[in-house]
């Protein structure tokens, strides 16, 4: 099914500098194994894998080395041959130090473990959803909340269209579109497999203006599958959020404080699908990230796939380094990525790509007091009062800011942007949810 | 690859999202809207004489001069260059008659800076629209002064000779309702008549706030939802009561009320913040400005009508807020 050719959008946002023709036309390129693989228990929302492997013990590729705690969490497996050197507290990209286990790969690479094949013609909804838990799949879209769970809603919650999030809004980034590109029929394969396992007979691949070959490889790969229609989104930051793409894709909005699954859409990343095709039709674990290294602060900008595990700084390498005026390296894009201080930390499976911002990138603008022009108020995606919410925040009256909405904030950024302030906007606004939140748990009843 | 000879080359920054920002600025925008008044500088000279320069070059320098007064008392850094006190100025030199006395001048500008802006906190705290405040001030003082108007240098016919405000205003009943205006919206448009410095042409103010509008510093939901009002209340009014209400056409190109329009109403701090208000804001603002115009003991109303509406945007703001993206309506 061809889709809709009218172009399909939502209110507010804004349009950022893209900045996608440094990566746009290079091809994936494959990284050799890194000297060093640091692989985190904690590579997805929930409770961290817990480690089945010590210091010194031998490893396979593809190996499973920390098993699932919990229902929220999924298996994490070795993603190179090689032995185990230690189990430490480490530099992580959001931050904070997390428990992960570090590898020194062997110096002959080897195939990676394979689990055993599945015919995706006759596997059923169980088994898909089970090879992804097994395969550790997590949503490629930077939250990394495991798929598996996605897959499976509570009972009496009626969905009907799996969505495929082929925005890929924030600036920079082009591994999505490289994916739509190079690996087209599998994107759609994937899709088929994830309508199979949540039980839906609707599926849509949502993909912005920006991209028209995406747009016709992907419209061409789905003539024969008239359950599937490629949706043209205007290009506009963050049309590649969750609520944003349901709302400009179906007119449906989510609730606050609800999911997709309220409304019946189950959203996945282009690189969830590919995941879970790997996993499903060859059979490979999730041990590897595609992602786009770029920006005006690296000499060589690429699109690659590397192993997770590797130190940002050996994949900085690998692109010829950081140029004399970079002057941020930050994991993700620009509007939500986190800025790195430790390029020893690795990259992760939701790692979608590494920006290294130079000095001629930033906008170094003065700070002045809110000139209440009502500008973050207009782009706001979820109609909230981001100024508002700042001040409130600052003030410390968490009750009005709770009522102002301030956990409804996804922390897009949009507000900060526009801002001619140069006001810290979503700095303010994530310490007003944090406290928010923390009042909204005590005050449930014991 | 460790830390120590990563940091050696390069200081990596640790900032919050978002890590891009567009080029706006606060300072920029203010800057911009100097620019925009360009036009209108040009008109109160062509039609008023490089006289009226020497009001402009004080009012100016009054702003500046009591804005670094207060910070320096305040042992705050100067903010000359935010372009705001300047603004202030050249829109208060703009609303003033052709050929103001000086010193009267600088007390307006003074009493703009000091108490219509840094009274209440400086920029971004103060309710009411600055250069407003201070021609209120002069208006209140020295209302003699503040009504007698000049001829413009090219007289041609009898209209150019009377504000046309106060020829409106002044005319009896029959004389009203047989107003012929259309002969004179040429003259209108140009700025060829009696009036304020600055305001006198329409053309110049239509320029610059297309220019505001296409940067992004005008939200063009209030001079619209102004000219709107104008044409629907002036209209209807018109329509009933034609010996007391001129028609919609006159009230756009009379008096203020398109400077007021695009430099006055849409003042970022002064203004709504939200959409909804900014509408609420500007037909309240044409229903008030025609109503102050055809009803109330002056002939013009833009300068009342705003501030007036100025001390209504926090009210506005609160009964505006917009509904939460999901939430059922």
């Amino acid at each position: 099914m061809a889709g809709n050719n009218s172009k399909r959008t939502f209110k507010g946002g804004a349009h950022p500098f893209e900045g996608k023709e440094l990566t746009e036309h290079l091809k994936l390129e494959v990284m050799p194994n890194p000297q060093t693989v640091i692989v985190p228990l904690s590579q997805h929302i929930g409770k961290p894998a817990k480690p089945l492997v010590k210091k010194k013990s031998e490893v396979k590729a593809g190996e499973v080395i920390a098993e699932a705690q919990g229902f929220v969490s999924i298996p994490i497996h070795s993603p190179v041959a090689g032995t185990v050197t230690k189990v430490q507290m480490g530099p992580h990209a959001s931050g904070f130090p997390r428990e992960e286990i570090v590898i020194k790969p062997a110096e002959e690479d080897s195939e990676p473990v394979l689990m055993e094949h599945l015919n995706p013609e006759t596997a059923s909804a169980e088994q898909i959803k089970d090879r992804v838990r097994e395969a550790g799949i997590v949503g490629q879209g930077g939250a990394a909340f495991p798929t598996f769970i996605k897959l499976s809603p509570p009972e009496g919650k009626k969905i009907d269209y799996v969505m495929l999030n082929g925005a890929e809004c924030e600036p920079y980034l082009t591994r999505d579109y490289r994916l739509m590109l190079e690996r087209t029929d599998d994107v759609v394969q994937g899709l088929s497999l994830l309508m199979k396992a949540a039980g839906v007979d609707r599926g849509c691949i949502g993909i912005e203006d920006n991209k028209p070959e995406a747009i016709a490889a992907m419209r061409k790969a789905v003539e024969k599958h008239s359950s599937i229609s490629v949706e043209v989104l205007k290009t506009k930051y963050p049309q590649g959020a969750e609520k944003m793409l349901i709302k400009a894709i179906t007119g449906r909005e989510v609730p606050p404080g609800k999911l997709p699954l309220d409304v019946g859409v189950i959203v996945q990343n282009i690189g969830t699908s590919l995941a879970v095709f790997d996993a499903v039709v060859k059979g490979e674990p999730l041990i590897s990230a595609a992602l786009t290294v770029t920006g005006g602060g690296i000499k060589e900008p690429k699109n690659l796939i590397v192993k997770v595990g590797t130190p940002l700084q050996e994949v900085l390498d690998y692109c010829g380094g950081l140029t004399s005026d970079a002057v941020k390296v930050i994991a993700g894009g620009p509007m939500m990525g986190v800025a790195q201080y430790d390029l020893t930390a690795p990259v992760m499976k939701a790692t979608s790509g590494i920006l290294v911002l130079s000095e001629e990138e930033i906008t170094r603008k003065a700070e002045t007091p809110c000139v209440r022009c009502g500008k973050c108020i207009d782009v706001c995606p979820l109609n909230l009062m981001p100024t508002k919410l700042a001040r409130l925040s600052q003030l410390e009256r968490y009750e009005d800011a709770e009522d102002f909405g301030v956990t409804v904030c996804m922390e897009c950024g949009t507000c900060a942007f526009v801002c001619p302030a140069n006001l810290p906007l979503v700095t303010w606004i994530r310490l007003g949810k944090a406290q928010v939140m923390a009042m909204q748990r005590n005050r449930k009843p014991a | 690859m460790t830390k120590e000879t990563l940091n050696s080359q390069h200081k990596l920054e640790l900032t919050a999202t978002p890590h891009v920002r567009t080029t706006m600025s606060t300072q920029r925008a203010m800057w911009f809207v100097v620019a925009s008044l360009l036009p209108c500088l040009i008109s109160a000279v062509v039609f008023f004489g490089t006289a009226q320069l020497a009001i402009i070059a004080v009012s100016v320098g009054v702003a500046v001069l009591s804005e670094a007064l207060v910070k320096k008392i305040r042992k705050q850094d100067l903010s000359v260059n935010d372009g705001s006190a300047v603004i202030t100025g050249l829109l208060l030199a703009l609303i003033l008659p052709p050929n103001f006395n000086l010193f009267f001048t600088g007390i307006g500008s003074a009493v703009a800076i000091l108490i219509g802006k840094e009274l209440f906190g400086g920029l971004g705290y103060n309710i009411f629209n600055p250069a407003l405040v201070g021609r209120a001030f002069l208006q209140g003082a020295f209302p003699v002064q503040m009504t007698t108007w000049h001829n413009p240098e090219y007289v041609v016919d009898s209209l150019t000779q009377a504000s046309p405000l106060a020829l409106f205003k002044f005319a009896d009943a029959t004389q009203k309702a047989g107003f012929d205006f259309t002969s004179y919206l040429d003259d209108m448009l140009i700025g060829n008549i009696q009036g304020s410095l600055g305001e006198t042409s329409g053309l110049a103010i239509i320029i610059a706030g297309v220019f505001l509008i296409a940067m992004g510093i005008v939200n063009w939901r209030i001079p619209v939802s102004m000219i709107l009002g104008v044409i629907i209340f002036a209209g209807i009014l018109h329509l009933i009561d034609p010996a007391r209400v001129a028609c919609p056409g006159y009230h756009l190109l009379a008096g203020g009320f398109l400077f007021g329009a695009v430099f006055m109403a849409t003042d970022w701090v002064t203004s709504p913040l939200t959409s909804k208000g900014m509408w609420i804001f500007g037909l309240s603002l044409a229903f008030l400005i025609v109503a102050i115009r055809s009803y109330g003991g002056l002939p013009e109303g833009v300068m009342y009508a705003i501030l007036i509406m100025n001390g209504a945007v926090p009210l506005i703001n609160r009964y505006t807020r917009p509904e939460i993206f999901g939430v059922k309506k």
